[in-house]
């Protein structure tokens, strides 16, 4: 009976030793990366290779999800502000929120599906088929070969595709404020200028770095602890990505506490 | 000694795979370690080559103990020993000479043309001339397993180690993978270990047979003193007896 009122706390605190040992795991992990980087030599070469991957070849879909995100904002905004507020703050809803937040936060979602699964699936791979233990007595070090030029990619490339969204979505709010809601240019411009600080851009570019970080950090971490075949490649690449959304999260809300 | 482990134990969580192995590999000599699948003789592969960290006991490769190097040493020796891994363990986005030239391409001094040569030079060693630009899928696996091995030995490595290198194919590419296991021995005269559980590949590529048997080297002779051994364990695994094999161990 005792042992039956004790099974949850044992269960509570086995994850806590887990989530711990993991943690414990990941910085050690991260540590080695930061420490790999002397190897320039290493990793230089593949730089521009993971930069394409994971931000040239992300531009098309960020942009689908911004170009809608843009157009329902713009709808919305114009429902949700009737009588007394102005028609031109459809334009300040519209880029404050898509640079605040939307822009950012969802990119950020979408690439963790995208770039994290892709980054965990390769590397889980690697490490099932024994890539990377042959890449380890090849004289190379794996951290340097595989993690280091992934998460610079990343952390180089999330904000540039970020900027495009944000962009490309405050393009389809105005394009939508014209043709759909009988707005003239002028009044949009307006909205949009009216609250606008240089900060925002600059909030926006911070919380995208971070998020690449993550995104790609995650990815790496996830995959080169995959254990087992094909399934504990599935399990990984699903931890990558509900790990990444997690800290995305996390960060979004810590970003706007500390710089806001 | 060139290999030398003493007294090697290894656990992987309540499970403990090896438990004070102890083995010496001479300098010249292709020393194959038999025993059946599960009996932790890629483990032992693996901290010859520093992938893994024993619990205890000491690994001497050419001297050096392996536990102890540090992340550049460890460098430094790999780039004598090669390894070929028991399926291949090519990169799925290079060609076989991207492959083949891999670690190469660490070695100061060494620039592209001087990578192509030796690349066509390994190829051609394990008879893969003409598959310089074919991917990993689009060979067999006794191609693969022999892109593997011209992986290994491009960088002129002082050792190779062997993870169950005729597994999974047929009797025919047994015998050429063995031939040329015989044929680094003979012409590059490196250092052989090779893990297997095919005796028939153990008998022709071996100057010693090892047998790991729970955790231990239970047994080492020549292929002459193998076939004639009275070791009940020994002569099970040979003749493929569990009754004799498992029989020691229930007793």
């Amino acid at each position: 009976m005792a042992e039956l009122l004790l099974r949850p706390f044992a269960a509570i605190g086995n994850l806590t030793l887990a989530g711990l040992e993991s943690m414990g795991r990941a910085w050690r992990m991260f540590s080695s990366a930061a420490v790999s980087m002397r190897s320039t030599d290493v990793w230089m070469p593949l730089l521009a290779a993971q930069m394409a991957r994971v931000g040239v070849a992300s531009v098309p879909i960020a942009l689908f999800i911004a170009t809608f995100t843009g157009i329902v904002m713009a709808l919305q905004a114009s429902y949700s502000l009737t009588g007394a507020i102005p028609s031109y703050f459809v334009g300040t809803l519209v880029g404050k929120t898509m640079i605040l937040e939307l822009g950012p936060v969802l990119t950020g979602l979408v690439l963790a599906g995208r770039v994290g699964a892709n980054i965990s699936a390769e590397l889980g791979t690697m490490r099932v088929t024994e890539q990377v233990d042959a890449l380890e007595t090849l004289a190379y070090d794996p951290l340097a070969y595989l993690v280091v030029p992934r998460m610079l990619a990343g952390i180089l490339m999330f904000p540039v595709v970020v900027l495009l969204a944000i962009s490309i979505g405050i393009a389809a709010g105005w394009f939508t404020a014209l043709q759909l809601l009988d707005m003239s240019s002028v009044e949009f411009v307006k909205g949009l200028r009216i609250y606008f600080a240089p900060w925002d851009v600059w909030f926006a570019v911070i919380k995208s770095l971070s998020f690449g970080a993550i995104v790609t950090g995650a990815g790496c971490y996830c995959g080169l602890q995959t254990e087992g075949g094909a399934e504990g490649v599935g399990r990984s690449t699903t931890r990558a990505v509900v790990a990444a959304c997690m800290i995305i999260l996390c960060l979004d809300a810590f970003w706007a506490a500390v710089l806001l | 000694m060139s290999i030398r482990l003493q007294e090697v134990c290894k656990a992987f969580g309540p499970k403990q795979v090896l438990k004070g192995f102890s083995l010496e590999v001479r300098d010249g000599e292709t020393l194959a370690i038999v025993g059946p699948s599960g009996s932790g003789k890629s483990v032992l592969l693996k901290h010859v080559a520093g992938l893994l960290r024993p619990d205890s006991g000491s690994i001497l490769v050419d001297a050096y103990s392996v536990p102890d190097l540090g992340r550049k040493e460890l460098i430094q020796l790999r780039r004598r020993i090669g390894y070929v891994f028991q399926f291949a363990a090519l990169f799925d986005s290079m060609t076989v000479a991207e492959n083949v030239g891999m670690g190469l391409r660490r070695m100061p001094g060494w620039d592209a043309q001087r990578i192509a040569a030796r690349v066509a030079e390994c190829l051609a060693l394990v008879d893969l001339n003409g598959l310089a630009d074919r991917y990993p899928a689009q060979l067999s696996g006794g191609q693969r397993k022999r892109a593997g091995l011209a992986r290994a030995i491009a960088p002129s490595p002082k050792f190779l180690l062997y993870d169950e290198p005729t597994t999974g194919l047929d009797p025919v590419t047994t015998t050429v993978i063995d031939r040329l296991v015989l044929r680094m021995s003979d012409e590059l005269g490196v250092t052989g270990l090779v893990v297997t559980h095919d005796m028939t590949s153990a008998y022709r590529v071996a100057d010693r047979i090892t047998l790991l048997h729970d955790g231990r080297a239970r047994f080492t002779g020549t292929p002459d003193e193998v076939r004639t051994a009275g070791d009940e364990v020994l002569r099970g695994f040979v003749e493929g007896n569990p009754d004799l094999y498992f029989g020691s161990r229930r007793r």
